[in-house]
């Protein structure tokens, strides 16, 4: 049999995946809500500086997989999780992982734009006056990297100290992107983070995505497939909690090899 | 996904959008077929009023080129289309454009008709034979596009082979003549030009397979060798 794989423009092979490029592994998840199992034996591996999208139906378990990352399921009390994520080979579910510390390296931006009821420059300083840096200096460049970091720094530099519900809902996302980047964490986790807002402030948040992964792993989940086709490098196809497909977008977007990913994508039912 | 399933998107609108594009890429390659086997037989029976008929016929063909292309645009602007729906409307592009040029290939061999009629042209037997052997192509094409069938894309595919073996011997042939009768040849060019387009034809036909293989299978094949495009038979 000829291999017929090297007529196509092949995708990064997630299979290949050395130590040093994974950002994160995850082992045989399985997770349960009380009886319910929600997550069936999840593995895969996150690429270091890409973005990787989960995609699926409602309530398939992508938002649910994403939350194991940084270990938001905790304060489910019904919930029970059992297999590994590995963050640099670390165990996160293990007992000796702080997970205050944990969070510092895996940050997390939701849905609805959450910023506290502070000024932005409090906002977007507000990880590090918690971890005791009060140099104003400090403080001034992490605000200002941080706000050009997440694109927003020229709409804002002039009202630093105005209340954050002052800003438009793009905005006010972005800004909450600025506080989770401002303490430096390896991995960015977005839930969702453009359904709430309108499509000239959803392309600012993708351009944003774009340059984010240059120092960050974002990992998104997203209801919207051509947004997960245009921001992500690779994409994850979930199924009433099972991981049925996962390869590099281009490959996943033009010629699943599963049936349910391309009825899912090309928006058949099942 | 041997089947398309064009049927079954939640969107109704969707599923009636696509099955109108197929269906004028269809009808599209009926015409052309038809158009084509009217030129080889003015071409056979030295037929001046069918030859002109071809001619003005190719309008309609054009029209359809156009009008299918808008129809694609304004899918890909309105549903994106992903996946398979993404490779139907690629192939269908394609194949559309690949059509709208046999069928200039159609007039070309029309034109020669005309312009050959009265005068004593040497009849050639081959190029009547390798007509019909392309007649047959682009009707197997069609018929795998219409039924995804990759088995009988790839068989049209590898039949161009006979195609070009018959142009090459309609070439010699036509070099003795030109030798033996120089005052032959202008005549003997035009016949060169039909042989020369119903050849392209044939490599057109072999394009259309090559985007049914792509539709069916997502592997793009346009420059694989055929050992390796005859290993995706099933």
């Amino acid at each position: 049999m000829i291999d017929l794989s090297n007529l196509n423009v092949k995708g990064s092979d997630l299979s290949a995946l050395t130590a040093d490029n994974t950002a994160l592994e995850i082992k045989n998840l399985n997770l349960f809500y009380g009886e319910k199992q929600a997550l069936y034996n999840v593995s895969m591996k996150i690429p270091k500086g890409k973005v990787t999208a989960f995609i699926g139906p409602s309530g398939c378990g992508k938002s649910t997989l994403l939350r194991c990352i940084n270990r938001m399921n905790d304060l489910v009390e019904i919930c029970r999780v059992d297999g590994n994520i590995e963050l640099q080979g670390i165990n996160i579910y293990d007992k000796s992982v702080d997970v205050a510390s944990l969070r510092r390296r895996i940050g997390m931006v939701f849905q609805r734009p959450n910023p506290f009821p502070k000024s932005i420059y409090e906002n977007v300083v507000y990880g590090l006056r918690l971890q005791g840096i009060n140099d104003r200096r400090t403080l001034d460049e992490a605000c200002e990297t941080s706000l050009r970091g997440a694109a927003l720094w020229n709409e804002v530099k002039d009202r630093l100290h105005d209340n954050a519900f002052g800003l438009s809902g793009g905005q006010q996302q972005r800004l909450v992107i600025a506080r989770a980047i401002a303490i430096g964490p390896e991995v960015l986790l977005l839930d969702e983070p453009t359904s709430a807002l309108d499509p000239i402030s959803t392309l600012t948040i993708e351009e944003l995505i774009t340059e984010l992964k240059k120092k960050f792993t974002v990992v998104i989940v997203t209801h919207n497939m051509q947004q997960a086709a245009r921001v992500s490098d690779q994409t994850a196809f979930m199924y009433m909690g099972k991981l049925i497909e996962y390869s590099d977008t281009n490959t996943l977007f033009t010629s699943p090899k599963q049936k349910q990913t391309e009825d899912y994508i090309t928006g058949r039912y099942g | 996904m041997e089947n398309l399933n064009l049927n079954r998107h939640i969107s109704g609108q969707f599923n009636s959008e696509l099955e109108s594009v197929r269906n004028q890429v269809m009808q599209m390659g009926g015409l052309i077929e038809q158009q084509l086997g009217d030129a080889l037989s003015a071409m056979a029976d030295n037929d001046l009023e069918l030859a002109r008929k071809v001619i003005v016929k190719d309008n309609e063909v054009n029209q359809f080129e156009t009008k299918v292309d808008q129809d694609c645009s304004r899918i890909i602007a309105k549903r994106q289309p992903a996946a398979s729906d993404l490779r139907l409307i690629l192939t269908i592009m394609k194949t559309i454009t690949e059509l709208e040029r046999v069928g200039d290939s159609v007039v070309a061999i029309a034109k020669m008709v005309i312009e050959n009629h009265g005068k004593k042209v040497p009849s050639l037997i081959g190029l009547e034979n390798m007509g019909q052997i392309v007649l047959k192509m682009l009707h197997n094409a069609l018929d795998a596009f219409t039924r995804l069938d990759i088995n009988t894309a790839i068989a049209v595919h590898n039949e161009d082979k006979k195609v070009n073996r018959q142009y090459e011997s309609i070439l010699r042939e036509l070099m003795t003549f030109m030798m033996e009768d120089p005052r032959s040849v202008p005549f003997v060019l035009n016949v060169l030009a039909s042989a020369r387009a119903i050849e392209r034809i044939g490599d057109r036909c072999q394009n259309i397979c090559e985007q049914i293989v792509y539709l069916v299978k997502g592997i793009d094949v346009r420059h694989a060798t055929e050992e390796e495009i005859n290993s995706l038979i099933e």
